[in-house]
């Protein structure tokens, strides 16, 4: 397998913050109400994953180097387990295993189901990421997996719903996601390919 | 018959502090406040304030604070039998905007906040009207220490220890004339001390303002807040004078008042303003009204440990039933 090193380097990075935040909840670094920290870190780290995901093809385009592409599955499920840790402390720290709360929640409150539709988006994603599912869906698995652009819009919607006073964090976040699809404009795509192959015709001008 | 209903916050007998537990705190409240006035010899306008809660960090009150605490009622209200949040956790863990919107925002920047001196500007449909200063506020009230359940809108609450005087105390002190029907509270706007105040992204527009009716301002139940756990209050818990009205969710406890007017009129809030069909003016603790984007019927009583999530049940007027008379008649799925 090619990447390895690589790849498990992705893998410890992406583990360690689940660990980090356990470790604080345990020594009581989390605050007075550390399942609601807990919830809001998984869900803000679940975001950030499925950003650097959607990195991984402009930068590929842009450096031509196979490193991001062979990390961008592995990314895509960890964004998914941060989802679904999201998901579970939810239904055990705030609604308190209460299933009824769970339910009226889900079908009274706009932002969690707009949460809870992105995360069946990320577990369909997630079910047929593997190469059987590849092989047996042909085509439709790339249209199947531009949900992703779906889930990214339905995130932050679900983020800008619990903004209550302040946008500029979520701002940060939105335009973040807003310049990666972007890069999927093709306009935008061919020009990273060409601005890429532009910095290895001449890397010592870009250097300077 | 005549048979009473005793309000639901009044302390069962089984409750009450025995009077030797009772007298031996007073004395050991004493014996350190004795101590604490030898070892602040040099600045005698200030000392530190005994602590009758544990863990409570050890401040620096004002002369008019260090007064009114040695005749302080204790425990005038309690939360019948509920345990106090440590004060850790109810001074690192609060919503104050305008210090920033995390919880740990407010602890980490109000320490720069100029509490001294402090005037509250008192104006409108009032007989005395004026800039009082907080001595003058509070020089004619006694103290009492009420422990009051807090219940925020975001679904968590507390249970914590405020030291002050009523509210009733202090309007009837301004004399409200007979047009006023509602108070307004401000909040201090401080850009250079209040990093919240210079965000450019913030929907709040500065000052933070909240307000009562008359006749709920004028409720025994409404508190004026200048300590909590025994000490004055720290910076980030509202100093130097704070609203407590327990009975409506925490962002009606205005903090760090600067201005308070009778009204004729019922005064737009800040959280109104933001978002009228979330907050609404009365912000009534109700378990039955959701907040458009949460249930209202659970809350989360801090501390709440990972893997024993404290969840409880939210009361009617977080459990303060008594205030129920102020809103007969009205709906209250209406006006929330």
């Amino acid at each position: 397998m090619r990447y390895r090193l690589w790849r498990f380097g992705v893998f410890l990075a992406a583990s360690v913050p689940p660990l980090y935040w356990l470790y604080c909840a345990a020594f009581n670094l989390l605050g007075p109400d550390p399942g609601k920290a807990l919830v809001d870190n998984l869900g803000l780290g679940a975001l950030i994953l499925l950003l650097i995901t959607l990195a991984m093809t402009p930068l590929q385009q842009l450096t031509r180097w196979g490193g991001w592409i062979a990390v961008r599955r592995q990314l895509g499920l960890w964004c998914f387990a941060y989802a679904a840790l999201h998901l579970s402390g939810y239904v055990l720290f705030i609604a308190g295993l209460r299933l009824e709360l769970v339910l009226r929640d889900l079908s009274e409150r706009p932002y969690i189901i707009v949460g809870a539709l992105a995360f069946v988006g990320l577990l369909m994603l997630a079910v047929t990421s593997n190469r059987f599912s590849i092989r047996r869906l042909g085509r439709k698995w790339k249209t199947l997996h531009r949900l992703v652009y779906i889930i990214l819009l339905l995130a932050l919607l679900h983020m800008l719903w619990v903004v209550r006073a302040d946008l500029g964090e979520w701002l940060a976040y939105a335009l973040m996601g807003g310049g990666l699809l972007l890069t999927r404009v093709s306009v935008v795509a061919s020009g990273l390919q060409r601005a890429g192959a532009l910095c290895r015709e001449n890397p010592k001008k870009v250097e300077i | 018959m005549l048979i009473r209903v005793p309000p639901s916050s009044r302390a069962l007998e089984s409750e009450v502090t025995p009077e030797s537990v009772y007298l031996s705190r007073r004395k050991l409240m004493q014996g350190s406040l004795a101590l604490a006035a030898m070892t602040a010899m040099p600045g005698l306008a200030s000392a530190d304030t005994p602590g009758v809660y544990a863990d409570v960090e050890p401040s620096k009150a004002p002369g008019w604070f260090q007064e009114k605490l040695a005749a302080a009622r204790w425990q005038a209200i309690t939360a019948e039998g509920e345990s106090i949040t440590p004060f850790k956790d109810a001074t690192h863990y609060n919503n104050f905007y305008e210090f920033g919107t995390g919880k740990g925002d407010p602890a980490a920047n109000a320490g720069k906040l100029q509490v001294e001196p402090w005037t509250v500007m008192v104006d409108g449909e009032v007989s005395k009207p004026g800039r009082y200063s907080i001595e003058d506020l509070v020089k004619p009230h006694a103290f009492e220490e009420r422990i009051y359940r807090l219940r925020c809108v975001e679904a968590w609450s507390m249970v914590i220890p405020w030291l002050g005087f009523p509210l009733a105390d202090l309007l009837k002190q301004v004399d409200p004339t007979s047009s006023a029907r509602y108070v307004r509270f401000e909040t201090l706007v401080d850009r250079e001390r209040m990093p919240g105040q210079r965000s450019g992204f913030s929907l709040i527009d500065w000052p933070y303002v909240e307000g009562l009716r008359l006749d709920e301002a004028m409720h025994p139940l409404a508190f004026m807040a200048v300590g909590m756990y025994g000490r004055v209050l720290p910076n980030q818990n509202g100093a130097p004078l704070r609203l407590v009205v327990p009975w409506k969710y925490g962002f009606k406890s205005i903090k760090s008042i600067v201005r308070i007017s009778l009204v004729e009129e019922a005064p737009k809030t800040t959280w109104e303003r933001i978002a009228p069909n979330e907050y609404g003016f009365y912000a009534n603790v109700n378990p039955q009204v959701d907040h458009p984007r949460w249930s209202q019927a659970t809350e989360r009583r801090l501390p709440s440990g990972l893997f024993s999530p404290n969840v409880i049940d939210t009361r009617m007027f977080n459990g303060y039933e008594e205030v129920a008379d102020l809103y007969a008649g009205m709906d209250l799925a209406r006006y929330y």
